[in-house]
């Protein structure tokens, strides 16, 4: 075993290994729990229309935006009865997968 | 015109044709550090061994000013020839004339030579460095490339396919290599994606250099795309070489024997810590008991936690397949998965016995595992080792916890010996967190709950963390010295050499992908 290799820890089973660890490993994403209030875009794409304001009263299943992505229109719709809290999008906006594009909060 | 002038026009006719796309554009393809298409065959074959079909293919464009156009070969140079003596059908596309840009006419030079290949039961060499399709040739461009992934499909397991990734090879062209068995690529001068980095920022605004998206490092540490990563064309054409002296020619024969040779006076007890939790290099192992103490390792860069490769005993090629406690503890994951099981299934396609050797506690634990799919990766594993009829041989040196004991050719998927080391610890899990479970309640219950864990974790180590519990039950054929490693496997190998089994008749079966 040659001595300048840097070991780190890893546990597996309640056991603690001494090993070294991937690139790959160490900049895995970290699971977050995902908010039901935040409407993320579920694919890159650009904004073409935003049609709700912060404030307004939105039923489930009305467009709140409508998301260019793959040359097609998405209508990204409200998933239950309640208000618009805060856009974070405007048209012509480039957005990756998964951002945050409204804030909602059922009534 | 008499005879002699006849062979002087012939020779003028191909003369000219192998100049390629002219010295401008081979002075281009020279200060990227690339060589040309017909460099870069004979640098591969044996010297005057290229024999050369097709050469006055002319390209069949007829719109967009094309007609007018003379593209020498059609961008794509054919033939035949020898590597060590032995035939193989090569292809190599030849970006200096219109990008290698693949046309119908190119697109049917290479599967003259892919049917050539199959039908005389002889490996496949291709060199891709192409700008895709032809667009002037629109949909039969496509065709070309269907007709090609078609071939690769049928031959798969028939003959071993080597693509080796010279230059761009963008768009549909890359499912070509990805079908074959060996994918060799070169720092700075491999660049394989499915969109290129242009339309990547048009659509999403990413902005991402060709290097970062899909050059050579890329695809030989991340994707698992490539089997072979070399600094430079000539270090290539030396791997594909080698690669080539421990395979077959067909699934009908076998690698060919080379001189047996002992390996490097090394104990192997000394190389392996008892202590299972601290880890060494798997590699000294394998190296301790191959011929020559070679081991030709594959994919070497990606996902290290796994070592597979080829290496010799007593002059037969041998498959290795190993686990690497010196990287994430040698656990299996989805990638270390992938990487086995197709590893697995190239030896049993093509008659080379594999070796296994075993030291893993378990998968590794993790949101971004479960969610990645390690169930149907891990799987994989277990369907190559399951499906495998050539000759298989494990020795378990340290930990065989769990999962990842059946999955590492148990006796259970039908390994022909197992042997184990007086280290083992054969078991459905480590000692720490089977103490948790089983004796939760007095652990729980004791006044000092941490003395009382270390010695349940103690008495289970003792009861259950060795070789015996399993050799009673002759899940293991025999608990061996670790110096008698090599002998033992040698033996093995030795009555296994016609072992002859069959598998229930079906037409395929549906592994896992």
């Amino acid at each position: 075993m040659a001595e300048e290799v840097k070991l780190d820890h890893l546990i597996v089973q309640g056991a603690m290994y001494k090993t070294t660890l991937t690139a790959k490993f160490k900049h895995r994403k970290a699971w977050k729990s995902p908010n039901p209030n935040l409407i993320y875009s579920f694919i890159p794409g650009t904004v073409i229309e935003v049609l709700v304001k912060p404030g307004q009263k939105v039923k489930q299943g009305e467009t709140l935006i409508l998301l260019e992505a793959m040359k097609m229109h998405n209508n990204i719709v409200m998933p239950f009865d309640g208000e618009v809290v805060k856009v974070n999008v405007q048209p012509k906006d480039l957005v990756s997968k998964k951002e945050a594009m409204i804030e909602v909060r059922p009534r | 015109m008499s005879l002699k002038n006849n062979i002087l026009d012939l020779r003028k006719r191909k003369e000219e044709i192998k100049k390629g796309g002219g010295e401008e554009a081979i002075e281009k393809q020279a200060q990227m550090g690339k060589l040309t298409a017909r460099e870069r065959i004979l640098a591969i074959l044996d010297e005057n061994s290229f024999h050369e079909y097709d050469i006055f293919v002319e390209h069949s464009a007829r719109d967009f000013g094309m007609e007018a156009k003379v593209l020498h070969g059609d961008g794509v140079i054919i033939g035949t020839g020898t590597i060590y003596n032995k035939p193989v059908c090569i292809f190599a596309q030849d970006f200096t004339v219109a990008g290698g840009s693949l046309g119908l006419m190119h697109a049917q030079k290479i599967t003259k030579i892919m049917d050539h290949s199959l039908k005389m039961r002889v490996p496949l060499i291709g060199i891709n460095d192409s700008g895709g399709a032809r667009i002037q040739e629109g949909v039969n461009s496509l065709a070309g490339y269907g007709e090609i992934f078609f071939r690769n499909t049928l031959a798969s397991g028939v003959i071993p396919q080597i693509s080796v990734i010279l230059g761009p090879c963008a768009g549909g062209a890359v499912y070509s290599p990805a079908l074959t068995d060996f994918v060799f690529v070169v720092e700075n001068i491999s660049k394989m994606f499915i969109t290129g980095p242009s339309v990547i920022k048009s659509v999403l605004g990413e902005d991402i250099s060709m290097e970062d998206l899909g050059g050579a490092r890329v695809h030989a540490e991340i994707t698992g795309n490539a089997h072979f990563y070399a600094a430079n064309e000539q270090e290539c054409f030396e791997q594909i070489k080698k690669l080539i002296t421990y395979i077959p020619w067909n699934n009908e024969q076998k690698p060919q024997p080379f001189p047996a040779k002992p390996p490097k006076k090394v104990k192997v007890e000394k190389i392996v810590p008892s202590d299972p939790k601290l880890p060494y290099d798997m590699r000294d192992i394998i190296k301790a008991i191959t011929d020559g103490s070679d081991f030709f390792e594959i994919m070497e860069h990606f996902a290290p936690n796994i070592l597979i490769g080829f290496g010799r005993m007593e002059g037969e090629t041998v498959g290795f397949v190993a686990n690497q406690p010196m990287v994430l503890a040698g656990v299996l994951d989805t990638d270390s998965s992938d990487k086995a099981a197709r590893f697995i299934r190239f030896c049993d396609a093509f008659n080379i016995p594999i070796v296994t050797l075993e030291d893993l506690p378990g998968y590794l634990p993790g949101v971004d595992q479960e969610h990645s799919g390690v169930i149907r990766h891990g799987a994989k594993i277990l369907y190559a080792y399951s499906e495998a009829t050539v000759p298989k041989i494990t020795v378990i040196l340290r930990k065989a916890y769990g999962g990842g004991y059946i999955a590492m050719n148990s006796r259970h998927l039908r390994a022909d010996f197992v042997f184990a080391w007086p280290t083992a610890e054969i078991a459905v899990m480590g000692p720490e967190g089977a103490a948790n479970i089983v004796f939760r309640k007095e652990i729980m219950e004791a006044e000092d709950p941490e003395a009382m864990r270390q010695q349940k974790i103690q008495e289970y180590k003792e009861k259950f963390a060795n070789p015996y519990v399993a050799a009673a039950k002759g899940y293991i054929d025999e608990v061996i010295e670790p110096e008698e490693t090599r002998s033992r496997i040698l033996h093995a190998l030795k009555v296994s050499k016609n072992k002859n089994i069959s598998m229930p008749v079906k037409k395929h079966g549906i592994p896992p992908f």
